[in-house]
């Protein structure tokens, strides 16, 4: 640091050092190891950043899927009870019941890898190897026809070449999309032609859990 | 307690009876001499931790069991109806977890900063406790709070409707300190905090909002954060959705780069009527409720003086004005504000009327240090559809009847 190097601004950088939030820093913690970051950097980026060595199949896939994956999801990633439904749902974004999956929704297949290998199996998190999940994330992909061939091999190589169908389905927070005191203050008075009637209540439904 | 039509009905019933014909006999609360009056109580080592009166037991966080597949990744709800104030008490904070509760030993509890840093850092919890702290009261809101009502009226409470918000007094560190103890580099744009529990929760948080006023917290109002809360430190992300709090946090993350994870893409997007969904949508709008009278919480003493009690909030600053209407959203009374304001915390309104035993469609709209004006439920539909999930800030309606019961109604 060529500060230091300067006599004639040695005094003002004690000063300085004295003075909370100094760039300098505290002097607080250690650093970390490469063997502490590699054992817990863990995260997946679209652009393939952190995607570790490896590979997998749909059909190696299918076999560790149905072991640890489709007692809540499903054989067929259909979901079973309110577990998370993962394939299909295509061309249902602007229907009255959306189904959101990984084939319909996701815009990226790396999210896939880093989820699946971060927190499942629900309830033995981190517990499968990275050829594992390469296996899975691809048999995910083949069940909702993004990837056609049984046996091709999912990779970093080959990851980049994944189209997810809804990548393009986003678009950036636009709100406040409400009303402002600038367009105008809200009425207060007489602000409907008739008293208003109540058109729907919760009652009806009925879903309200009891209270103890 | 239950909320069965059935028992309020019963309970107003019996209020009206003692206003008529017990009233003017001697009170035995006052005659008779009660047990306490006479008996010694407890002392002061019967209760180390202390816990709330008995007679309190219907203050506590309610579930809906079939809103999700499994407890261990769910939600519960903090009883709005019970509190008063702007703060709510540790163990009525609403839960939201993915894999459970994560009960961690503080003394093994590490936090990490590494990517684009000049010094990858880890640091103790005792690291952490000798940088500068600072007290600040923030409220905490699920980005799905109110989410089950996008096409109607359909939890008959505002625990239910209303109750994935809490407010606290954190104490913490800026995570601006630790950043510049790592040196972040000139490239970066983002950070990445991550949990240490079993669903190892991530989020993309931009690195300006990170620098302005986000924190490391690990204390809540005055004592160490609970368990459920993210005991034993947690990311504090001023007037955000909920999800961006991190709990347990084990590591910060610095990068380029969004990271796309499955709680920014697959959950936390808006679906829109156009099929397009909004991603990033951080901050949470300006919203109110009306917490008393609500379904839990009827008009029980007949007509009169009466006192209506909200709680209003916004991401974007302070709120500055409640409007209350009785009739609907015909007439509005601007509210009177009592207590703290700060910036994205809190705040509780009251409005007191004479009621007159007819029925009330009771509303409150809040209006934010920005100027924006909390809007009905038509016009966020009309702007939005049903289908967005996240971000429901709209008028709520609580229809009151004549005996004093209260429920949850859409009005047109």
């Amino acid at each position: 640091m060529s500060k230091w190097a300067e006599p004639g601004v040695a005094a003002l950088v004690i000063i300085a050092l004295a003075t909370p939030a100094f760039a300098e820093g505290y002097g607080l913690g250690r650093p970390a190891t490469d063997a502490e970051i590699a054992a817990w950097d863990i995260d997946i980026r679209p652009d393939g950043q952190g995607l570790p060595e490896g590979q997998g199949t749909p059909l190696e896939g299918e076999e560790i899927y149905a072991g640890q994956c489709a007692v809540c999801h499903g054989d067929f990633g259909e979901g079973v009870d309110r577990w998370p439904i993962l394939v299909g749902g295509f061309d249902t974004l602007t229907e009255d019941r959306p189904v959101k999956t990984i084939g319909s929704y996701w815009p990226f297949a790396s999210t896939v890898w880093d989820y699946v290998h971060r927190a499942m199996p629900f309830g033995e998190a981190q517990s499968l190897s990275d050829d594992e999940v390469y296996a899975i994330v691809a048999y995910l992909l083949y069940m909702n026809d993004i990837i056609e061939d049984e046996e091709a091999v999912l990779s970093r190589e080959t990851f980049a070449d994944v189209e997810m169908p809804n990548a393009d389905g986003f678009i950036p927070d636009d709100r406040p999309d409400m009303a402002t005191l600038q367009q105008g203050e809200p009425c207060m008075r007489d602000c409907t032609d008739a008293p208003l009637k109540v058109i729907m209540r919760a009652r009806v439904l009925d879903v309200t859990p009891e209270g103890e | 307690m239950t909320l069965s039509r059935r028992n309020l009905l019963a309970g107003a019933a019996g209020s009206a009876a003692l206003a008529t014909t017990v009233a003017r006999a001697d009170d035995p609360a006052i005659t008779e001499l009660p047990d306490w009056s006479v008996y010694l109580g407890d002392g002061v080592d019967a209760a180390p931790y202390g816990v709330p009166s008995e007679y309190e037991a219907d203050a506590i966080r309610r579930d809906v069991p079939w809103l999700t597949a499994d407890p261990v990744s769910s939600v519960n709800f903090t009883p709005l109806h019970k509190l008063e104030g702007i703060i709510t008490p540790n163990g009525l904070c609403f839960e939201r977890h993915h894999s459970g509760v994560a009960q961690i030993d503080p003394t093994e509890h590490r936090l990490m900063i590494n990517g684009l840093v000049d010094k990858p850092l880890v640091f103790t919890m005792e690291d952490i406790r000798r940088f500068p702290r600072e007290n600040r009261i923030y409220f905490l809101e699920c980005a799905a709070n109110t989410g089950m009502e996008w096409r109607g009226a359909q939890l008959n409470g505002c625990q239910f409707t209303h109750g994935m918000v809490h407010c606290v007094q954190y104490t913490g560190v800026p995570l601006r300190y630790l950043l510049e103890e790592a040196g972040v580099r000139t490239n970066a744009k983002w950070i990445m905090p991550e949990g240490a529990d079993a669903s190892a929760m991530t989020r993309s948080i931009p690195l300006e909002k990170a620098l302005d006023d986000c924190m490391v917290a690990f204390a809540m109002n005055g004592e160490a954060l609970r368990p459920e809360q993210g005991y034993p430190l947690r990311i504090v992300v001023p007037g955000w959705e909920g999800n961006m709090w991190v709990k347990w946090l084990r590591r910060i993350e610095v990068g380029d780069e969004p990271w796309h994870h499955r709680e920014e893409t697959s959950k936390y997007t808006d679906l829109l009527e156009s099929g397009k969904a909004r991603r990033f949508t951080w901050e949470m709008d300006v919203k109110s409720v009306i917490t008393n009278p609500s379904p839990q919480a009827p008009i029980t003493h007949g007509k009169g003086h009466t006192v209506l009690s909200g709680i209003a909030w916004s991401g974007r600053g302070t709120v500055e004005r409640v409007d209350v209407s009785i009739d609907g959203g015909r007439n509005w009374t601007t509210a009177r504000i009592d207590g703290p304001s700060h910036t994205k915390a809190l705040h509780r309104f009251y409005h007191e009327f004479d009621w007159d035993g007819s029925p009330l469609l009771l509303q409150s709209r809040a209006i934010d240090s920005e100027g924006w004006v909390q809007p009905t439920k038509d016009a966020l539909r009309a702007m939005r559809g049903t289908e967005s999930i996240y971000h429901n800030n709209s008028i709520q309606t609580w229809h009151v009847r004549k005996g004093g019961e209260v429920e949850n109604v859409e009005v047109g």
